[in-house]
């Protein structure tokens, strides 16, 4: 395949898909529970704990393995919702026109005002921070960026003369949407897969580590370095290594991100 | 396009006022929306607002005494109304927890935000011209492609993620060169207190270039594969005029157009890189109110975030609009 | 004068491009440079100036100007020499110019450098000679303009103005009038002609158009994939071509002058790698021999010209006579516009008042420049655009027939790469159309049967559009088309973005498709096109009609002055000799 000789492609995917190896195989071998309390704080490496304990006097190798554990499938989950509803928004308000377009930008730019984070913790405020709940508001925070991109790549496709065409012998609006209009803006889709993948971790980590995302005790990258940032001096460990798996993750969807994107310029 | 009408100065400038008055009428709509958004947000969920916010110990006088505060009850229509006038006036209530007035609560805060924005832009953007520029005419070399994946990477941390990195090389174990925490003393001029303000200015700094620089190089490499840069050369001028003429003022367009959203994308940024350094600034301030549901700061800050954002978003438009050469793409 | 021998350029891997060019330029001559897309001829023009493509290199050659060669010169010498000495001339000057920057800027730049650079008092009595000369304001006011406020003539003109300023020795002139309407692209051919003769320049005038190569050139070079096939006089070369791809393009080129019948030439130009052994015409040529594929022809002097042909034609070319109206069959009407107008009343309606007839087995065609309201009448028609008055529907039909009304009528559009949906498979795309209009059918027996009719092989079903020529893609979407079973097929230039000889094939389909009764609404701005097909002709100014009738009366007596003004800008190619 073409896109196996796309270096930057090559290296998103392994790094996106050894987190989620990380996330999905390390509580089967995580050595011990990740809340159970087995040394005192902050101890170095020994003979029970590999990575050395936390705050709390909790194994950093497990609490670590334990960590992605819901972060990962969060952050797609909140990508899947951000790309699901941003390519239907996108291309109807391409397609459609006039009012639908006007009242769809509106939503979307009225949401653009609003950092994400801001977004999110406004209602995090009121309702709490379910998991769930999250993963909906984060989703939802990130659809209007990936409405706008495709959208805008709608847009240079709904002129060309098949879509005319397909109007013109009166095929109906679903098949034009999701059978003319969106095989053809596959490129900018996966462009925009991998940023959302990219954000929708930086998002939900960065919840975690303000204390409005996932909640002690379960363990969660985020939550760990907001929780041994104090002891960067004793005890690095337990900030690094989830400071390189949520980086390794992010890195890993920019780059599939600009692979997609560079295959894309090369194609046209 | 080569059949296009000609247009006289005179009617591109009439079309540019009668855009502008379109996209401010625009704004305005949003502004209204966002004011709606953020005050929906806090009023109409379920519960009551009052015990949520003091908790379940709270005396039957203290929960009567915040409804007061918080007019919860009077109509949801009266409530908005008495707001916005509030924030019409600048009268933005007073905190829950400290009870201070939120305008002088924030007003600092504001301050040592944008003030720590406007000095990291004045850093980024002469360097991420240079590098755009630099890293554009030796496309495909090992530098660029170093630069390249360094900001495609960098661009990719969370920022919170970006600030610990910092942390951790500059001021703990590799080399304590910076205060980890950058609480300024109150009272004194930020721009006296500089020392505090480089490492979340550093941290921005990085998030701005990479995502400056990247825009710069596009187009200039776009400048430099288009027909006219082509024909410039055809025309026998020297390479270093093409540079300064023909590229330098078409690339230079995104870059200028991507500052409001670079200020934008700060302000969102600066939340958790606040957060971080422990910088006061409006986002730290956020970010505690939300942990102590302190309702109207929340509501406060988050309004004013949204019109910093808006007006950046505008100010892109309309630099967008009135850079852009006629009849070459602008906004219709 | 210019001289160039022996160029070629190459691919990074050293697949030629364009050899062994050989062209020779005497002071106050134009010579045309002929040829069809990918033939190479805009690589040659660049490569004149030292320039190429990225990916792109001259591997050998020699460029030289009175004597004095400019390939081998220092970068800075050669910089130097183009502008001054050589100068080009772009195709469009609309993506040429410097968006950002002034024309007054961009005429005078090169003036202001190098050795032998002006004062600028000076220069800019120059910029403003050359404006005035070509008709132009030279005003400030004019030259502060940027060019996204200038007209497309305009900006042609300042192209010109460009190349000319520094008054070089050598002319480039790449595609100059292509992107133009026939009305300005009269004027600025006259402008051409002018400028060259009194400035004694060289030129070489790159095109496509063989009646406009015929109008401007002194000589002609004939260009077939990557090679010269034909050198000759103009004179000579129309009324006697040696070359049989010569003769198969000039006889390709539909005529104004009188009704012919069409002949396009089989087959497409080889791929690149495909072009070393033996002739590279050879698969396409009506007279091929064996020997043709075993060894390549030099090119040589012959009494005419110069040949590129082991066995070149000795014998003038023949015109038959005008095949005039034909009568036979059954041409009742099936289609009837009646007074239909779009727009609103207020400011200019974009249509009004049209009215006309399509009869069974006829080709009406639609004529006018762009601006003229023709693609809005036919986007009307197929429903693309909502009209404000009148009527229209099929003879035997009541209104409103919904989708029945969009079966019988077709529309081909005039872009065939971007009618066809890229991400899926030709044969998809046909079936799909298949399947719409006769739902629960089987879809390939229809698909197959309109493959037949467009001369396209079942082979190609299984390609996406990119892998298809232009001239293929337009069948393809014709094929489409054809499996609704339409009365009517709406044809919006779609002869217009392809090849001459590619163009002759497809109207020899569509004559045949016309013979088996299918009625042709045609619109075009190319009056060959419309002499050779057409029965009936609506010209269109402006959104109104302004003259109407069957095609020999209004090609023999025009009666509305644009009608004449359309018809006396064309740039016919010069007359055969009658068969």
């Amino acid at each position: 395949m073409r896109l196996l000789r796309n270096p930057s492609l090559v290296a998103g995917f392994v790094m996106v898909g050894g987190v989620v190896a990380l996330a999905a195989m390390g509580p089967l071998l995580a050595p011990h529970s990740p809340s159970a309390i087995i040394d005192a704080p902050y101890m170095p490496t020994g003979p029970r704990t590999l990575l050395g304990s936390d705050n709390l006097g909790r194994d950093v190798l497990s609490r670590f393995l334990w960590g992605g554990a819901n972060l990962v499938w969060m952050a797609f989950g909140a990508t899947f919702i951000a790309l699901t509803l941003g390519a239907a928004v996108g291309i109807s308000a391409a397609y459609f026109k006039g009012w639908t377009d006007e009242v769809l930008m509106r939503v979307v730019d009225l949401k653009m005002a609003f950092p994400s984070l801001v977004f999110v913790l406004l209602f995090v405020t009121m309702l709490g921070t379910s998991l769930p709940l999250l993963v909906l508001l984060c989703g939802l925070s990130l659809m209007p960026g990936a409405a706008r991109v495709l959208r805008g790549a709608a847009l240079a496709v709904v002129d060309k003369d098949f879509v005319q065409w397909a109007r013109s012998v009166e095929l109906p609006a679903h098949r034009i949407l999701f059978r003319e209009i969106l095989p053809n803006i596959t490129s900018p889709l996966l462009v925009e897969t991998g940023l959302r993948l990219m954000w929708s971790i930086s998002l939900l980590a960065g919840l975690s580590y303000l204390g409005y995302g996932i909640q002690p005790p379960t363990s969660d990258w985020g939550l760990m370095i907001y929780e041994n940032r104090n002891a960067l001096r004793v005890q690095p460990l337990a900030v690094v290594c989830p400071i390189l798996a949520i980086a390794v993750f992010a890195i890993g969807g920019n780059l599939i991100a600009e692979g997609f994107a560079r295959a894309f310029r090369q194609t046209r | 396009m080569t059949s296009a009408a000609p247009q006289t100065g005179l009617a591109v400038r009439g079309k540019s006022v009668s855009w502008l008055g379109k996209r401010l009428a625009a704004s305005l709509l949003t502004l209204v929306l966002i004011t709606m958004l953020v005050f929906a947000a806090t009023r109409l969920l379920p519960g009551d607002m009052a015990l949520m916010i003091l908790g379940k110990d709270a005396t039957a006088e203290s929960l009567a005494a915040l409804r007061a505060q918080l007019h919860l009850e009077d109509p949801l229509w009266r409530q908005y109304t008495a707001w916005i006038a509030g924030v019409a006036t600048g009268d933005l209530g007073y905190s829950v927890i400290s009870r201070v007035e939120v305008a002088a609560l924030l007003t600092p805060r504001l301050q040592a935000t944008l003030s720590l924005i406007v000095l990291s832009l004045a850093v980024s953007v002469p360097l991420a011209l240079v590098l755009g520029f630099a890293t554009a005419r030796r496309e495909g070399s090992v530098g660029d492609k170093l630069v390249l994946f360094g900001s495609v990477a960098i661009n990719a941390l969370p920022e919170f993620v970006l600030g610990m990195l910092l942390v951790i090389l500059l001021s703990t174990n590799i080399w304590h060169l910076f205060p980890a925490v950058s609480s300024l003393s109150p009272g004194q001029p930020v721009l006296h207190q500089l020392d505090k303000l480089v490492l979340p200015g550093l941290c921005l700094v990085l998030l701005q270039v990479t995502y400056l620089y990247r825009l710069v190089r596009a187009a200039v490499i776009d400048v430099m594969t288009s027909e006219y840069f082509h024909f410039a050369r055809l025309k026998g001028l020297p390479e270093g005029l093409i540079l300064r003429r023909h590229v330098l003022p078409n690339a230079i367009v995104p870059a200028v157009i991507a500052i409001g959203t670079i200020f934008a994308y700060s302000v969102g940024g600066m939340v958790v890189v606040e957060t971080v350094f422990s910088y006061p600034g409006i986002g730290s301030a956020l970010t505690q109110a939300v942990g102590t549901r302190d309702l109207p700061v929340v509501q406060a800050a988050v309004l004013i975030i949204a019109v910093i954002f808006l007006i950046s978003n505008l100010v892109t438009d309309a630099l967008a609009h009135s850079i852009t050469p006629p009849g070459k793409g602008g906004q219709k | 004068m210019l001289k160039v021998e022996n160029l070629s350029v190459v691919l990074a891997d050293g697949t030629p491009i364009v050899r062994d060019i050989e062209i020779t330029i005497a002071a106050g001559q134009t010579i045309g440079l002929v040829g069809e897309s990918g033939s190479g001829k805009s690589t040659i023009a660049r490569a004149l100036l030292g320039q190429t493509g990225a990916g792109v290199r001259i591997a050998s050659g020699r460029v030289s100007v009175d004597g004095r060669e400019l390939l081998s010169l220092s970068p800075a010498d050669l910089r130097n020499a183009c502008g001054r000495i050589i100068a080009y001339v772009p195709q469009d000057s609309g993506a040429a110019l410097n968006p950002a920057l002034t024309v007054g800027r961009q005429i005078i730049e090169r003036l202001l450098i190098g050795p032998d650079r002006l004062d600028r008092a000076e220069a800019f009595r120059r910029v403003a000679e050359v404006l005035t000369t070509l008709g132009l304001p030279s005003d400030k006011q004019f030259l502060a303009r940027r060019p996204g406020e200038l007209s497309g003539g305009q900006l042609q003109r300042i192209g010109l103005a460009i190349a000319v300023v520094a008054r070089p020795k050598v002319l480039i002139l790449d595609e100059p009038t292509t992107a133009l309407d026939t009305s300005t692209r009269g004027e600025v051919i006259t402008m051409v002609r002018q400028l060259t003769q009194s400035m004694g320049a060289a030129s070489l005038y790159v095109s496509h158009d063989l009646g406009l190569i015929s109008a401007v050139a002194d000589a002609v070079t004939v260009l077939y994939a990557g090679e010269i096939v034909e050198t000759a006089s103009a004179q000579r070369l129309f009324a006697q071509p040696a070359h049989p791809y010569t003769r198969a393009l000039l006889e390709a080129v539909p005529q104004v002058r009188q009704k012919l019948p069409i002949k396009g030439i089989p087959g497409q130009v080889p791929d690149l790698d495909a072009r070393l052994q033996g002739c590279s015409f050879a698969d396409r040529c009506s007279a091929v021999q064996p020997k043709c594929r075993e060894s390549k022809p030099a090119l040589a002097q012959q009494a005419t010209g110069r040949v590129r042909c082991f066995f070149p034609s000795a014998a003038p070319i023949r015109r038959p006579g005008d095949l005039g109206p034909e009568t036979v069959g059954d041409h009742g009407i099936v289609y009837r516009v009646d007074d239909l107008a779009a727009g609103y009343p207020t400011a200019p309606r974009l249509l009004d008042g049209i009215s006309l007839a399509l009869r069974r087995g006829k080709c009406t065609a639609l004529v006018g420049e762009s601006g003229s309201g023709k693609s809005t009448l036919s986007r009307c028609l197929i429903g693309l655009q909502p009209i404000t008055e009148g009527r229209m529907g099929f003879a035997d039909a009541a209104q409103g027939a919904g989708l029945r009304d969009s079966r019988r009528m077709q529309y081909i559009f005039q872009d065939p790469s971007g009618s066809l949906n890229p991400r899926r498979k030709v044969g998809d795309s046909i079936s799909l159309a298949a399947r719409h209009f006769f739902p629960g059918e089987d879809p390939r027996p229809r698909v197959e049967a309109a493959l037949a009719r467009v001369d396209l092989s079942p082979a190609i079903l299984g390609r996406f559009p990119s892998q298809l020529s232009g001239g293929q893609k337009q069948r393809v979407a014709i094929a489409r088309a054809l499996v609704a079973k339409p009365e009517v097929l709406l044809c919006d230039e779609i002869t217009s973005a392809l090849d001459v000889s590619v163009q002759a094939s497809v109207l020899q389909t569509l004559k045949r498709l016309m013979d088996d009764g299918l009625s042709l609404l045609f619109v075009t701005h190319d009056l060959g096109v419309v002499r050779t097909i057409a029965d009936e002709i609506i010209v269109l100014k402006q959104g109104r009609i302004v003259e109407q009738g069957p095609a020999d009366q209004v090609f023999a007596t025009p009666e509305h002055p644009y009608t004449r003004m359309l018809l006396d800008n064309v740039l016919e190619l010069p007359a055969g000799v009658p068969a």
